[in-house]
């Protein structure tokens, strides 16, 4: 019952490429690292989140298209 | 209604109408395959877990201090819309499969075929439940997240609220999937919207001062779009190749 609860969350959380939660979580403490030191940092989220979106993409894109529909 | 307010009511009120959608494809898949008794019983049960979820998750989120809200809740926005969003370009690029109401109302009832008399019931309450319950949560992560970060949660649940009634409204005259609906260029939308919302408030609250405050909001929905535009080009053009 547990388990199917936490991989409830973790599906529901983290979906179907957890890559992307591990760098968002690393986008947003550098995010703070570079605001914490006093520079602009306002610039590096968006440059971020674009680079992660697009290496999802190429790895959800062929040849490994072949997984086809899922559930959502 | 100010900019932002106007940016929320329309993120809630597309997500909330892709995932009735989905919902109700299954629901009425179900209902007029087993009986619509123990469908619409499965749907009061998991209507009335999803309005304890946002009563009770609502006030929690808004006793946090603004900052940390504005981290916690960026930060899962922006997973979550990059998830959509992921979807959504390979969707549209050709590299996944759309998603197709009729398809998958035609795959809900086989399954509510198969199964035998004797289960009719606990089967029929189960999927409507289940269906309504997890789209639902979705909708209402976002509205409770959108609706705490901007102080206004009243609209964005109303903004849900009166999309699922729109969904309702028509799916119930129609009485049949509603495929004609465009699922994958709201969720595209959703997608970009739910990303823009994560950039700005998960930067935030890790400290940035936004050039322009509130107005590099609307930039940063344009170069979201922009850059998703390209992508799904990108797709697209591999996709070619790969067919040849």
């Amino acid at each position: 019952m547990i388990e199917r609860v936490a991989r409830g969350v973790w599906e529901f959380v983290v979906g179907d490429d957890w890559q992307i939660a591990l760098w968002v979580v690393a986008t947003i403490a550098t995010t703070a690292a570079i605001a914490a030191v006093g520079w602009p940092a306002w610039w590096f989220a968006p440059a971020a989140t674009l680079v992660i979106l697009r290496d999802s993409v190429r790895r959800g894109s062929p040849p490994s298209s072949a997984e086809g529909a899922e559930s959502d | 209604m100010s900019g932002a307010e106007i940016s929320l009511a329309i993120s809630v009120f597309l997500a909330s109408a892709v995932e009735a959608v989905e919902a109700f494809t299954i629901v009425l898949a179900v209902g007029s395959t087993r009986g619509w008794s123990s469908a619409y019983r499965g749907v009061a049960a998991a209507s009335l877990l999803l309005a304890c979820v946002v009563g009770i998750l609502g006030p929690a989120l808004t006793v946090l201090p603004i900052g940390a809200l504005r981290l916690l809740v960026g930060s899962l926005l922006l997973i979550f819309g990059l998830q959509w969003l992921r979807k959504a370009i390979l969707r549209a690029g050709g590299a996944k499969a759309l998603h197709d109401e009729a398809a998958i109302y035609e795959q809900e009832v086989a399954a509510a075929a198969s199964i035998g008399e004797e289960r009719l019931d606990s089967y029929a309450f189960a999927i409507a439940f289940k269906a309504v319950l997890l789209e639902g949560l979705e909708v209402a992560f976002i509205v409770v997240t959108l609706g705490a970060n901007q102080d206004n949660v009243p609209l964005a649940a109303a903004a849900g609220a009166l999309a699922v009634l729109c969904v309702l409204t028509v799916g119930l005259a129609a009485r049949a999937p509603l495929a004609r609906v465009p699922e994958n260029a709201m969720k595209f939308a959703v997608g970009v919207l739910l990303t823009s919302f994560g950039i700005f408030w998960g930067a935030e609250g890790a400290g940035v001062t936004w050039p322009g405050e509130e107005a590099a909001l609307g930039l940063l929905v344009g170069l979201v779009l922009l850059a998703s535009w390209l992508m799904v080009h990108e797709v697209r053009s591999a996709e070619g190749e790969v067919g040849r």
